[in-house]
């Protein structure tokens, strides 16, 4: 069924008895063409377009647990193409310019906002790198603006301009940024896909693969054995346990992510706010919530959750940036398991194996990636062939010099 | 994660002290070892799923460096021993 205002209309008047399941849950099949170990936002993006744009529907999408339970419904619905370097920045644009459209394209309203995203500055070294980055963001026809002390306070007069030793001297600001409700990024995903002949199979989760003469043939699941022509892995956090099972070694560690969701509050934060002294980003949900997080707890974990000192250091930093802060009571808080790879960008490429692919080293910035890693991924597994805006996130980067950087920190995957 | 660590020159101290530098399992190469020693001592990482060695650092004691082996999954700490002791370095 399409959904529109006239379909929410109808059903009202028919009592709200005509609404069907989103997506079957199918028993699985001997066989399919590609199957896709994961069922995140990422695995279902590429399911998706794997379909729609490239018309490969004999397609199934194995999920250990439910569809949602991830990182998908984890994070803190971001979505931003700030990036600085050549690699990242036009993946991540066609990745904000496919969020523009989404809602549309998939008949699901995901309430995509684009309240705008801003980076505080705290120092004139840090507004000269804000600087340089915005002017790269321009260069490759991204919108980045850059914004005094005076043009934020009007934005955002809560803030702690005069913090005695972070005084906030400006902001860089990407309007077309903003935040989009991650759960319908998952079901309207996870249904589009369905729609056109994808198989969602939940808790099944993947527990070897089988390879004849090099190859893979297919997988042994928790739901009996499943047999495909090619296997794409979009594991996140569990990237490293899939891997092992073709004797594959990553550039990767998982690490814990938190985030945490305050009681409802009347409107009070209209944008993405980021504080430029430490790690901190917040933005205030439909709900009225403040959803807000920090930095990954700093040790490898297999936990989706984490650890107390990083719960107080985020509230710390959180309380810096904006003093009233202090009376909020936060509601909850929970832990993602993060593919933090070595150099804080991710991979999508071929493998050892020829028809194996692999998605994975988001680290903590997947969220937004989710429909520009899907179309590059679907583009790999269809063709064979990168996508010409996801070509520098290739495995072999490392061995070969050709690291993609950002924050400039080194082979540390707890410091990106 | 356990909130307490137990250092075997302080005794339990907060976690907050403790500065995480990563995977204690790998072996520093020798100078003149083939590129692909170095590269998979420098990016690649067994990341497991259960019991796991780091190196810690004592940043806010006595400033050794540290073993700790723990579980990725369950955070428990099962040992915690200088990285001296072992004769180890990386």
């Amino acid at each position: 069924m399409r959904y529109s205002a006239f379909s929410v209309f109808l059903n009202a008047l028919r009592g709200n008895k005509g609404w069907n399941p989103a997506w079957r849950s199918p028993v699985p099949k001997n066989r399919y063409d590609v199957i896709i170990v994961g069922g995140g936002g990422h695995g279902l993006a590429t399911a998706y377009y794997l379909a729609k744009e490239f018309g490969v529907t004999n397609v199934a999408v194995l999920e250990k647990g439910y569809i949602g339970s991830g990182n998908v419904g984890r994070n803190t619905t971001i979505i931003r193409s700030n990036y600085l370097l050549q690699g990242n920045n036009p993946f991540y644009e066609l990745s904000m310019k496919l969020w523009e459209g989404l809602e549309q394209d998939f008949n699901f309203n995901a309430m995509v906002s684009q309240r705008g995203v801003l980076n505080l500055y705290h120092s004139d070294a840090q507004r000269d790198a804000y600087t340089r980055r915005g002017n790269a963001m321009r260069l490759h026809g991204v919108d980045a603006d850059l914004l005094d002390r005076n043009a934020v306070r009007q934005m955002l007069p809560f803030l702690d301009f005069d913090n005695a030793r972070f005084p906030i001297q400006g902001a860089l600001m990407q309007k077309r940024g903003g935040t989009v409700r991650h759960d319908a990024v998952a079901w309207g995903y996870a249904r589009g896909a369905d729609t056109r002949g994808v198989d969602i199979i939940q808790n099944c989760e993947v527990t070897g693969i089988r390879r004849e003469n090099g190859r893979v043939v297919g997988v042994d699941t928790s739901q009996g054995f499943i047999g495909c022509g090619k296997l794409a892995l979009a594991a996140a956090g569990n990237s490293t346990s899939v891997a092992d099972m073709v004797d594959m070694k990553l550039p990767i560690e998982s690490h814990v992510l938190q985030a945490f969701v305050s009681e409802g509050l009347k409107p009070f934060i209209d944008n993405v706010v980021t504080f430029g002294a430490g790690h901190f980003y917040v933005s205030q949900s439909d709900k009225g919530g403040l959803v807000f997080g920090g930095d990954i707890d700093g040790y490898n974990s297999y936990a989706q959750r984490g650890n107390l000192a990083t719960v107080e250091h985020v509230a710390e930093a959180g309380v810096a940036m904006i003093p009233a802060l202090s009376r909020v009571r936060v509601l909850r808080s929970w832990g993602g398991v993060m593919d933090m790879s070595m150099d804080g960008s991710p991979i999508i490429d071929r493998t050892h194996i020829d028809n194996l692919y692999l998605n994975a080293g988001w680290c903590y910035g997947g969220f937004k990636a989710t429909p520009a890693s899907g179309f590059c991924y679907a583009h790999l597994i269809a063709k064979n062939e990168p996508h010409e805006t996801g070509r520098a996130f290739r495995l072999d980067r490392f061995a070969r010099g050709r690291m993609i950087d950002e924050k400039g920190v080194g082979s540390q995957p707890n410091l990106h | 994660m356990a909130s307490l660590i137990a250092c075997p020159h302080c005794g339990p101290r907060p976690k907050e002290e403790f500065t995480v530098r990563g995977d204690a399992g790998i072996t520093r190469p020798a100078p003149d070892a083939r590129e692909d020693a170095w590269y998979a001592y420098v990016y690649l990482r067994d990341n497991p799923r259960g019991r796991h060695k780091e190196h810690w650092h004592h940043t806010s004691g006595c400033r050794r460096w540290l073993i700790v082996e723990r579980d990725t999954v369950t955070h428990a700490v099962y040992a915690v021993t200088d990285a001296a002791a072992q004769g180890e370095t990386a």
